[in-house]
C-alpha cells in the first residue's frame, strides 16, 4: 500500500530529524542535513532502505536532519510512512 | 544489581541515545506519561530501534508501557517484547487481575517469539490507594513479577493530599510496599525525589528510602543516580564484614564446629543471607575480594 496522505513525524531539536512524506510518483527525496557533506548519502541510503522494507516505491520526502543517529532516523521514517498509509 | 532506574522520555532521541552513559543501573523507557495521545506511535518505533541498534553498555531496560485501560498498551508490548527488555513497568496496577491480564498476554507474545514464559518481567507499579491496598495480591500475583515500584504522585493525587519532600503522607505506602514486596520474596522500588535542584534533599529521602528496606530508587533526573547510587551501595564496612562472615562460616564448617560468632556476636542464617548478598553487590560493582584459601 502506498502513501495516501501528506503526514509527518520527529522534530527539529538537536539528534532528532523531521520527515515529511506525501503521495508522489518514484521515490523523489530532498534532504537538509547539518552533517550532509559527510552522511548525506548514508541518510539517503538508510531512508531508501526503510521505505524498500515498508513496500514504499512512490512517496516524495522532505528530510531536516538534526545530527540524528541511524536509529533515529529509521524510527521517524516507519512513523511517518505509517501515518502516510493511514494505518 | 538495580539500585537506581533512570527515567527517559521515549519520544526525546537526544536522552535516549545518550542515556545509558548517565550512570543509571537501568534505564526506564517511558511510553507511557512522557509521550502525548497524539505521539504513541512515534515513541513506540523510537524506542524499539534504540533498543535494536544502540549499544546500550550495561545499563538494564526497563520500558514503562501504557497502562491496560488504554488501546495503547498490547501496542507498545508488540513492539517492544521482541528487543527483549528486562522489564516492563506496567502502570496503575491496582489488583491482581491487572497483573494476571499483562501477564497473559505477554504470554502470547512470549509464544508467538518461541520463547519461554517469564523471558521478560514484570514490574507493577503501584500508584493509587487501591493498589497499595492490594499491594502484596499484586507482588505475588504471578512468577513473571520480580518487583513493585511505588509512584507517589499519582499516588497522592488519588490521595487527595499534597506531595511533600519531608513525604509523611506516603509513609504508611512506603512501608506497607515494602512488606508487601519482601513477603512475596520480590524487589521493591522507591518514587523519584521530584525536586532536581536538591542534592541534600535527594541524599535525605534515599537514606530513608534505603533504611525502610527499599532495593533501590527511580530518578527523574540524571543529577540523582550519582547519589542513589551511592546510598543503596553496601559500604566498605560492609563488604569487609561480610568478608569476614562468610570466613568465619567456612572456618567452623572446616572444624566441625555449629554455632558460630564473630566479634562476640552469633553469626545465624539472616546474617549470612545478608553477607551473600552485600558480596554478590560487591563483586557486581568491582570492589569484590579474591578469596584465597590456600
Amino acid at each position: 500500500m502506498d502513501i495516501i496522505k501528506k503526514a509527518s513525524a520527529g522534530t527539529l531539536e538537536s539528534s532528532d530529524v523531521y520527515v515529511e512524506i506525501e503521495p508522489g510518483q518514484g521515490i523523489q527525496l530532498e534532504l537538509e542535513s547539518v552533517v550532509e557533506q559527510q552522511f548525506g548519502d548514508s541518510i539517503r541510503a538508510l531512508v531508501q532502505e526503510v521505505l524498500a522494507e515498508y513496500g514504499v516505491e512512490n512517496a516524495r520526502l522532505h528530510i531536516a536532519d538534526r545530527g540524528a543517529l541511524d536509529c533515529v532516523i529509521r524510527a521517524r521514517v516507519e512513523t511517518a510512512v505509517a501515518r502516510g498509509k493511514g494505518e | 544489581m538495580r539500585r537506581s532506574m533512570l527515567f527517559i522520555p521515549g519520544n526525546t532521541p537526544n536522552l535516549l541515545i545518550n542515556g545509558a552513559y548517565l550512570g543509571a543501573d537501568a534505564l526506564i523507557f517511558d511510553l507511557e506519561d512522557a509521550v502525548s495521545p497524539d505521539e504513541k506511535d512515534s515513541a513506540r518505533n523510537l524506542v524499539r530501534n534504540t533498543m535494536k541498534y544502540m549499544d546500550l553498555r550495561r545499563c538494564e531496560v526497563i520500558v514503562r508501557i501504557n497502562s491496560i485501560d488504554t488501546d495503547y498498551w498490547k501496542k507498545d508490548l508488540d513492539a517492544i517484547m521482541p528487543q527483549k527488555p528486562a522489564l516492563i513497568m506496567l502502570p496503575k496496577s491496582g489488583c491482581a487481575q491487572d497483573i494476571l491480564t499483562a501477564d497473559a498476554y505477554m504470554t502470547e507474545v512470549e509464544e508467538r517469539l518461541g520463547w519461554e514464559k517469564n523471558t521478560v518481567r514484570l514490574m507493577p507499579l503501584i500508584e493509587t490507594a487501591l493498589g497499595v491496598e492490594n499491594a502484596f495480591a499484586i507482588a505475588s500475583a504471578s512468577s513473571r513479577v520480580a518487583a513493585i515500584f511505588l509512584g507517589a504522585e499519582d499516588l497522592t493525587a488519588d490521595l487527595r493530599c499534597k506531595r511533600t519532600k519531608g513525604g509523611n503522607e506516603i509513609a504508611y505506602a512506603r512501608s506497607r510496599m515494602v512488606v508487601a514486596a519482601r513477603a512475596a520474596n520480590v524487589d521493591v522500588y522507591d518514587t523519584p525525589f521530584t525536586d532536581v535542584n536538591d542534592d541534600e534533599g535527594i541524599r535525605v529521602d534515599a537514606e530513608y528510602a534505603k533504611s525502610l528496606g527499599f532495593t533501590g530508587k527511580a530518578s527523574i533526573s540524571p543529577r540523582h543516580v550519582g547519589v542513589i547510587n551511592e546510598v543503596f551501595s553496601p559500604s566498605q564496612k560492609d563488604i569487609d564484614y561480610a568478608y569476614e562472615v562468610m570466613e568465619a562460616i567456612r572456618l567452623a564448617h572446616e572444624q566441625g564446629r555449629g554455632a558460630i560468632a564473630l566479634h562476640g556476636k552469633m553469626i545465624d542464617a539472616p546474617i549470612v543471607a545478608r553477607a551473600q548478598q552485600t558480596i554478590a553487590m560487591a563483586e557486581e560493582m568491582g570492589v569484590g575480594k579474591v578469596v584465597d584459601h590456600e
